[in-house]
């Protein structure tokens, strides 16, 4: 490391000393240090605005959250009402909220098992080459550019009791099959997942796609030419070599289960959630927190919600990621 | 694309067996493709189409096709002023996001892929840490931050955030980018007299254009779509996003479906002619994210 930082730094020295020390000689000491000097000013330069926002908009918000959690405030004037743990008695025993997080864990749980698959069978087969693929490919991925609220609105005009899906199955004469999507709880966590999938198929298509690009071609056309079939070539060559791709994209999964809010809230507003049974960690604390005016209680429930996040990101990368990502997180270094 | 796939079979003749055993599996795979296609798209056809029909229409057959096609809908919806304002907030947002992001995230990538010092293993691990702080953990301090700067109601209210959170997935995705500029390059243009700074603006910008590209669209879609933060900062009409709007609309409208379904579709539009535009870029740059 410290071979390489100091060869093109003596370099550009010495160039850029050819280009203006005409007469004077200074220093070898000095000129060093004025160079360093320089360089400070022009790595504050560069760094500090993209550094300050970050630090103002992400980071503060965030520790503000913490300290905010400790109290009872409704967000006016200085927080006062120091109430310690208080919150989080509250929110550890609230059983609303316990069912919030029985949805998110069934919506992770049921977002890997339902997707995963899915989406690795159709990356199957459209990881070939073929007419088309690339038209195939755009509208796969059509669903996730589009916002959270068209997908929300569409939806729930479509999957009301009157809508459009029930008076789809009533013309094919299945009648029988109609069903209150939305509003009835043993279904509404099942209409969610079959949204979510919706939604969210087309990116992991996509991303198992582009891991698919980067096993190499002779594997494949070595088993071929040993006379493995279709199937064996993808059980035996491309799943396995596809592994940190699909580690990848189930951490993307799993974390976004857990963070889920956009779509719930919009279909089911902020009353049905619950009723429904597809309340989430992130509903419940919009709906408790600022809804209800209690800003330090919504605090607490981010603290909450942030800490189990943080949790399961570091077991998994602890037990699943940790290969892919060392080299992720370092390779550029060791490029 | 359909070129290289047709030239393809005719080069690599000799090993035909194969070949033709996966051609002919290949109606299968097109009627899969085609089943995947038409569930993905139906949903986003029945918002477009019900938009052409009327409220008389949708209830009689909730399921069925415009019949007379009825464009009153989209008319009422681009005549009025309403939505043409959320389309400007909208398009404002999003470009500022971008460019904030573009310029702050380029600028910090810079520094951390292509100077030695001391702190950059943990400024990077500081970036890279943002990751794990998405939006909604932050968004009622966020809220009242914004308010008491005064920013309540006006887009840099929603955009300074959205640059900021915006900022970890760019640096990641860009410094890999950077990195990859080979030092030959910077050395000759300090031969030739540039600055590092000289070279930053000469050399570094158009060398990384493609990942630009990449992380400006991120930003781009990632703010026209964005629905948490301007629901807490932009409490009033005029300053409302078309998420927003898309939203206020249909409650205030609930009755009146087509038109709903109208508006719906019409705010879907731009950022479907954007994806379409920028697709292979979008696509690219996830791979490109993927493998780090």
């Amino acid at each position: 490391m410290s071979v390489t930082t100091s060869s093109p730094a003596s370099t550009r020295g010495e160039a850029a000393d050819a280009n203006t020390g005409g007469g004077h000689v200074s220093p070898p000491v000095r000129r060093v240090r004025r160079r360093d000097w320089v360089k400070t000013a022009e790595i504050a330069l560069l760094v500090g605005p993209g550094l300050l926002v970050f630090l103002a908009f992400v980071i503060f918000p965030v520790l503000m959250a913490a300290y905010y959690g400790f109290y009872r405030w409704q967000g006016f004037g200085g927080p006062t009402d120091f109430v310690g743990l208080q919150n989080y008695v509250t929110i550890l025993t609230d059983p609303s909220f316990h069912d919030a997080l029985l949805h998110n864990l069934q919506i992770v749980l049921l977002s890997l098992i339902l997707q995963g698959p899915a989406a690795l069978l159709i990356a199957l087969l459209l990881n070939r080459k073929m007419r088309g693929q690339s038209l195939i490919r755009v509208l796969i991925f059509v669903p996730y550019v589009i916002s959270e609220v068209v997908v929300g609105t569409g939806w729930s005009l479509l999957l009301q009791s009157e809508g459009a899906l029930n008076g789809m199955l009533e013309n094919l004469g299945l009648g029988a099959l109609q069903q209150d999507w939305l509003a009835d709880p043993n279904i509404a966590i099942w209409t969610l997942m079959g949204i979510i999938t919706w939604k969210y198929l087309g990116f992991a298509v996509i991303l198992f796609l582009a891991g698919m690009q980067g096993i190499p071609q002779e594997l494949t056309e070595a088993a071929q030419i040993d006379g493995a079939s279709f199937w064996q070539i993808q059980w035996r060559i491309t799943i396995p070599l596809l592994g940190p791709t699909l580690r990848i994209w189930a951490f993307l999964s799993i974390i976004g289960s857990l963070q889920l809010f956009d779509l719930v809230y919009i279909i089911w507003g902020q009353y049905v959630a619950s009723t429904a049974g597809t309340s989430t960690m992130a509903t419940y604390m919009v709906v408790n927190g600022r809804n209800a005016g209690s800003y330090g209680y919504g605090n607490a429930v981010a603290v909450v919600l942030f800490l189990i996040s943080l949790i399961v990101a570091l077991v998994y990368q602890r037990y699943v990621l940790r290969r892919d990502t060392a080299s992720a997180l370092t390779g550029g270094k060791n490029r | 694309m359909t070129a290289v796939s047709a030239a393809r079979p005719a080069s690599s003749a000799p090993e035909k067996r194969p070949r033709r055993r996966i051609n002919w599996s290949s109606p299968v795979i097109y009627f899969v493709a085609m089943l995947v296609i038409a569930l993905m798209l139906a949903p986003i056809a029945y918002i477009i189409l019900g938009g052409f029909r009327t409220n008389a229409q949708i209830t009689v057959d909730p399921a069925g096709f415009p019949s007379p096609w009825e464009v009153g809908n989209y008319l009422t919806v681009l005549a009025e002023g309403t939505f043409w304002n959320q389309v400007l907030n909208s398009t404002m947002a999003a470009l500022a996001t971008t460019i904030g992001v573009v310029v702050l995230g380029l600028m910090a990538s810079y520094v951390l892929a292509r100077y030695k010092f001391k702190a950059r293993g943990f400024l990077y691990a500081l970036f890279a840490a943002g990751l794990m702080f998405p939006i909604t953990v932050a968004i009622t301090p966020l809220y009242i931050m914004v308010r008491s700067l005064g920013l309540m109601n006006s887009l840099p209210g929603v955009i300074l955030p959205q640059i900021a959170f915006a900022l970890p997935t760019t640096i990641i995705i860009l410094v890999p980018f950077l990195r990859a500029i080979p030092d030959e390059i910077e050395e000759a243009a300090a031969i030739d007299g540039a600055s590092r700074l000289g070279f930053f603006w000469r050399m570094v910008v158009p060398l990384a254009l493609p990942g630009v590209i990449t992380v400006g669209i991120l930003a781009f879609i990632g703010s026209w779509n964005s629905y948490l933060l301007p629901l807490f900062i932009l409490g009033n009409d005029a300053s409302y996003t078309l998420p927003l709007g898309v939203q206020a609309f249909a409650s205030q409208y609930s009755v009146d479906t087509a038109r709903v379904l109208a508006f719906t579709s019409l705010s879907m539009i731009p950022a479907l002619i954007f994806f379409s535009v920028f697709e292979r870029r979008i696509v690219g740059g996830l791979t490109g994210a993927v493998k780090g």
